[in-house]
This record gives C-alpha cells, structure tokens and sequence, in this order.
C-alpha cells in the first residue's frame, strides 16, 4: 500500500522518505554561517586588509543565517515540542545532541559575542543620538555599559580578537559537526565516510564566501557606492583557492569509490546514473564546481577589465550557492532514494504546501535575507569607519 | 462442545486464572520477572520457513502496528545458479498475505523472516539524541513513545531497516521482542503463531533453554556481520545472498 | 549555568537514568501494554479435549491462534466466541505447493489433490492425518 512507486526490492518499511527537503536546508544554512564567518575571520585573524570592507556584512550574514537555521529541524520533527529534551537530557553518544550545544556556542560566546564588541562604539553613539522606539532598541543593546574610552576600545579589540580566534575552530566544529551527523552512520554507504566531515566544511566555506561576495555587491549597487575591487578580488581569490580544496576532495571521494568498488557501490553507481544524474553530474558537478572553477581561475590567469571581473565573479557566485545546495540535496535525498539491500530504488515525493514540502522551504531560504535586511538597518556595517 | 453448570464453573475459574496469568503486571510488579536474569534474542531458522506470513498478521494484530508498515516482514529470495550477488527479492505487503506459488525452477528459493535484530551494540540507539531509545538490561531495544523527538536518526541508523515513524503519532516504532509478553511468560506473537517453529525466542543467559543449545550445535549466521552491530536475531541456513 | 541546572531539575522524568540513559518508567510501560495473542498454553487451561487431539498428530507444534487468531479477548469474555477460520483460505495458505517451500514441508497441488472439495472434508484441522495412518 505504498502511494511512493519504487522499482527493484526495497526493505518495506524503506520506500518512503525519512528526510525532507527541510533536512537539505539545514546543512545549506549553517554551511554559509561556517563560510562567512571564516571569510570575517581572514580579516581579523589573518591580517588579510584587503577583505575589510566585507567583515562586519559577512558577521551580520552569518547571523541572520544562524538565526534561521533551527527552524527546518523545528518543522520536521515528530514533537518540536520535546526538543529542549536536546538540552537537558543530550545523549553523549549522539552527535545530533553534541551539535545542540555546538549551536547554542557558537550563537552566543562566538558570533553573538564578536558582533556585540565590535559594534559597541556604534551602538553606544547611536543609543546616544537616535529617538524615538529605535532609542530604546540601541540602549538594551549597550547591555549597559556606555564607556567609549581608549582603554575599552581597546579592550573589545583584543576581547573580540581571542574571540574570533576561538571563533574559527567553532565555526569548523559548526560545520564539521554536521558532516558528521552523515558521516557516521554506519548503515548508509553513501554517507558513512571520513571525508564526510571535511568535504562538508569545504563545501560550507565555498558556499559563505560565495554568498558573502554577491551580498557585497549587491549591497554596494543598492547604495550606489563603489565597489572596492582589491577587495572583491581577494575574496574572490580566496573562493578560488577553497574550491580547488573542495573539488580536489569530492573527486578524491569520488575516484576512491569507484576503484574500491565494494558492495554498494554498484547500487550507487546506478543511482547517480539514473535518478541523481541531473542533480549531481549536470547541476552540481559541472554547473556548481567546474564552471565556477573554470571562471575563477580565468579571472586569476587573465587580465581582464573591471566590469568584466564583476560579472564573472557574480556569475561564479550564484552557480556556486546553486551547486552547493545541490550538494546538500544530492547528499541527504541522494542517501535514501537506494535501498540498503542494494536491490532497489525509490522516489522522493515533495509536497507543495505541505509541513516539509516545497513552499515552507522557500520561505526558509528567502527569511534569512529578510532578517539580513533588518540588521542592516539596525547595525549598518558602512556608517563609521574604524579608526 | 455441550457443557454442564459444573463444567462451565470450571471453564470460567480457568479462565479467570487463565486471565491473571496474562495480567501478571509489570516486571517490577511481576514477582517472577527480574531483567538481569535474561538476555533475549531469537533464531530464525531457514530452513523452516514455508513464508505463511503468519508472523507478520499476529505482529500487526498484537502491537497496534499500522498499514503499510511493518515491525516484521518476511522476504521471498530466488537465487540462480551461483549468482550469490544478483537475488531477485520480492515482499509484497511484506508477506503479510503469503506469497504467490512459483513453480519448480532452476535456482534456490527461500524465505527469510526479518525483523528488529535487537543489536547487543545497537547503532539506533548509538545516534538518539535525547535516549528515547534505548537497550534494556535483559537485551531487548525499545523505545519511549512519550520521550521520542521524532527526529527519524535511528531509522536512519539502522542497517536493517526495521524501524519507521508512526503516520499519527509522529514517533519512531520498531519491533519490541513482544517485551509485554515475554516479561509475563509467554513467548513472542510472531513465534506464537509461527506454524514450523522456524522462529523460537532465546534466553541467552538461560542454559537450559533449548534453543540457546541450538545456537552452541548448529552453524548460525547474523544479518550484515560487517556492521558489528552484536545482533542477536540468528538465523540457520542463512544463504550467502542475502542482504 | 543556573537556570540550566534549575530547568533540568524541573523537566528531566524522574525516573531518568534509573538503568541507563533513558526514562526506567519506559520499561514499564512498555511491559503493561495490552495482550492480544492469549498463548496455547491458556488455550489449553480449557480446551483440553482438542489439545490432547491435537499433540498426537502432526499439527502438534501449531499453536492454537496460528489459526484460530488473537483470542485474549475470548479469555476476558467467554461469550465473545471466535469464528470459525475459512479453510478455503487458511489451509492453502500453508500447504499450497510452491517451489518456494522447502522439501520436506507437506504440500499440494490443492485443485489435483482434493479436486475441488474443501480440504475439511477429508483432513480434521486439529488431528489432519487420515484416519487410519498413526501421526
């Protein structure tokens, strides 16, 4: 009585789905809060001067993704209102649980904590000078502390300097974590691989520094300011640099699979050939990884005017945040359409306005953008310049 | 069957005491139940199987299992020539209804009954996050309806594919090993009903139990020994294609 | 620090971690869960006749409710009689011949074998050997 058509032999309790669309989202999104923040990072830890102008967008970024990235799990649990059990009773051997407090870390003493102190000077003055409700809103941000002199600044610079070099492990740990949900089970080949852990932070680092790099220029034409371009060709460089790790990664899986060749990989080779072809060969390999390479690379080997560089990098970002989610969905949906006894498939039937089908997937997508905008009115990155 | 007052007096204090017997409470309750005197498992012996799908009826009537989902199933393998990697399996409604007749053929058929392997060194409940899953001391995995999150990790996790979320309650199931029943006395639905005795419950810390002797004499295999997952649903005349 | 510890105190079921990293009440629970299948060892608390029938023939390893169904509810309320399973159905279930079944398991072709007739015509469920073989 299976309404999901499935071909070959499947365990029978195997035929439909386990994880949703929303599960996809998940990794998707605290990929791009990791990518970003490392992308910040480079900045401050890194001495990199050039990427300044994108260090306090990449933070705001990764917050308003952050923000989001608990709710497609809410969405998709069986009792969303059993999940502080995550909390007060975390099964040590379960790295879901492990990545509950992983989360709640990384959101409070890292990223909360980072933007705060830097953002202090500002939003001291602004609680000092704005009226009305906005007043309010600045004064409970000081959190009370109104000293603006040298020896706080300085304080908050060297605070927020050992945060965000505590940060960068955190933000590994973030993503990594994730990896690891997949990596370590056992059961499902298509997932139980050391490399799991490694190609998904990769993957999350090319992901935020590509969305970093289109929000940048976006932000900088909305504004109609200039866009700093020795910036944007670093960071640039930089999502050149971690994709070839990425990709050198993803195809070390690839080929080590299909030399080994153990019981699976027949089933899985099948797989990729027929039902993930167009969303692993066509949409994230050749679309999301080959194409951004190759138009990154032209931009480090070629000369090439300034107009041109900008729609090539805008272009290398978009197809880069598309394979990237391709990634994830080829990843998650990818490890349930085959069967564990290696002797069948089946179909992922996604519903529309269904609790985890396509249209509460969207929203989830577009809301980190909606509250990205919100910060940036609350928290402009481009008002003061740091002395 | 006629039957006079006397008897039928008779018939009702049996049933009765028949009744209490079955309501014996719960395994603190129960004065004779003491989990660290067991350790459950049970052999599924091949060579018995006629696929009846007996098992899979009494499992679904026995624990509220809902349609289209299954706590056991029983698996029709057909294996030609040597070809130990390419069986060609079928389990429609998972047996629950037998299966068609094939006609003699070249090649070996058989039937293997599967179900929870209540693993010593379980995966499912390696990867709750919260313990709503859990191996008992006397060996049997449960779960806890009322403390499940229904975040669908340990169905991911198992190699068996044994577990699914209940369409209603929102909560992962699995089979329980009858664990209401066998802490009482009796033995498992589906062994009840089992018409060969080709699936016999086994008290592994019991040396008297006769099938944990079979277990000593004969050659037994576990489903994906690979896994180390320390199942303890053992099974003889397991063929080498089965998955 | 505290509010977590005072939350934990106020949340977490009493009876969690009593035998492991889980709620021991689980265990329970679980164990009181209704009974459906009433066992032939109750079956032949009151059936005694049949169940003496039945260990001197070859459907001696059968349990009674292999056949007849769940019957618990028949010990809880003798008036709730079981009904009669459709042999039609239930014997072929088993014994069909099918190239499936193993060799030793007792089967036919039922159309050439009983042309037609209902297998209780010949076979008593309870005893199934013709009259006149022993077991």
């Amino acid at each position: 009585m299976h309404p999901v058509p499935f071909e070959g032999f499947m365990y029978p309790n195997e035929v439909e789905l386990q994880w949703s669309v929303l599960i996809v989202l998940y990794p998707f999104l605290t990929g791009l809060v990791a990518g970003a923040f490392i992308l910040a990072s480079l900045e401050r830890v890194f001495k990199v001067d050039a990427v300044k102008p994108t260090y306090r967008l990449a933070l705001l970024t990764a917050l308003a993704f952050l923000l989001v990235a608990p709710l497609p799990l809410q969405l998709h649990l069986g009792h969303p209102e059993r999940s502080l059990e995550m909390y007060l009773t975390p099964h040590r051997s379960s790295a879901m649980a492990m990545f509950g407090f992983v989360y709640l870390w990384y959101l409070m003493a890292v990223l909360v904590l980072e933007i705060w102190l830097d953002y202090r000077r500002d939003i001291v003055l602004l609680a000092q000078t704005s009226t009305g409700w906005r007043r309010w809103i600045y004064r409970t941000l000081t959190l009370g502390s109104f000293n603006l002199s040298e020896r706080s600044l300085r304080i908050d610079d060297k605070v927020g300097w050992i945060i965000t070099v505590i940060g960068i492990p955190s933000a590994f740990l973030l993503h990594g974590y994730v990896g690891f949900i997949f990596g370590s089970v056992k059961a499902n080949p298509w997932w139980a691989s050391p490399l799991m852990p490694v190609v998904f932070l990769f993957s999350a680092m090319v992901s935020g520094i590509a969305a970093v790099m289109l929000l940048y220029q976006f932000t900088a034409r909305i504004r109609k300011t200039p866009v700093d371009m020795r910036c944007l060709d670093t960071v640039a460089k930089y999502l050149f640099y971690t994709f070839v790790v990425d990709f050198t990664l993803e195809m070390l899986d690839l080929i080590q699979r299909i030399y080994v060749a153990d019981e699976s990989f027949r089933s899985l080779d099948f797989m990729v050939h027929t039902r993930l072809w167009m969303s692993q060969v066509v949409i994230q390999i050749l679309m999301g990884t080959v194409a951004p390479i190759a138009i990154l690379g032209l931009a480090q080997v070629y000369k090439l005017g300034e107009a041109v560089r900008r729609r090539m990098y805008t272009l290398a970002g978009v197809l880069t945040l598309i394979g990237i989610l391709a990634m994830r969905w080829n990843v998650v949906i990818g490890g349930q359409l085959f069967s564990k006894s290696f002797l069948g498939y089946t179909t992922y039937k996604m519903g529309f306005a269904t609790r985890e089908g396509l249209l509460p997937a969207a929203v989830l997508l577009i809301l980190p953008f909606l509250i990205l905008w919100v910060l940036l009115k609350l928290l402009p990155p481009w008002t003061e310049q740091k002395v | 069957m006629s039957v006079t007052r006397r008897h039928f007096l008779t018939l009702t204090g049996g049933a009765a005491l028949a009744w209490d017997f079955l309501l014996a409470g719960t395994p603190e309750e129960s004065p004779n139940y003491k989990m660290a005197d067991h350790w459950w498992g049970m052999l599924i012996d091949v060579t018995k199987c006629i696929g009846s799908g007996n098992c899979v009826r009494a499992c679904a009537e026995e624990n509220d299992v809902p349609d289209g989902f299954f706590r056991t199933w029983v698996e029709h393998y057909h294996v030609n020539d040597w070809h130990l990697e390419n069986p060609v399996v079928e389990s429609l409604d998972g047996g629950m209804h037998g299966f068609p007749v094939v006609p003699e053929g070249t090649g070996k058929d058989f039937f293997i009954p599967k179900m929870c392997n209540h693993c010593a060194d379980s995966p499912c409940t390696q990867v709750c996050p919260v313990g709503a899953t859990f191996v008992t001391p006397d060996g049997v995995v449960l779960v806890d309806e009322k403390y499940c999150l229904g975040c669908r990790y340990c169905i991911q996790a198992c190699p068996y594919g044994c577990r699914y979320l209940h369409p209603t309650k929102h909560v992962a199931q699995k089979c329980t090993l009858c664990y209401h029943r066998i802490t009482k006395g009796l033995t498992t639905a589906c062994c009840e009903a089992c018409p060969t005795g080709a699936r016999q419950l086994v008290d592994l810390k019991n040396p008297k139990d006769p099938i944990h002797d079979f277990l000593k004499t004969h050659s037994v295999q576990v489903l994906k020994p690979h896994l180390a997952t320390g199942a303890k649903a053992f099974y003889n005349g397991l063929d080498g294609s089965v998955r | 620090m505290l509010a977590f510890l005072g939350l934990r105190a106020y949340f977490v079921p009493h009876s969690f971690g009593q035998y492991g990293h889980y709620r021991g009440d689980a265990i329970a629970e679980i164990a009181a869960l209704p009974i459906v299948h009433a066992g032939h060892q109750t079956c032949e608390t009151c059936h005694v006749d049949i169940s003496g029938e039945k260990t001197k023939g070859k459907h001696a390893g059968v349990a009674c409710e292999a056949c007849h169904g769940p019957q618990a509810r028949h010990t809880m309320d003798l008036s709730i009689v079981p009904a009669k399973p459709d042999a039609a159905v239930l014997c072929t279930q088993c014994h069909e011949a099918s190239g499936a079944k193993p060799k030793w398991f007792p089967q036919v072709d039922t159309k050439e074998h009983s042309l037609g007739l209902i297998c209780t015509t010949c076979h008593q469920p309870h005893r199934p050997s013709l009259k006149g073989e022993s077991k």
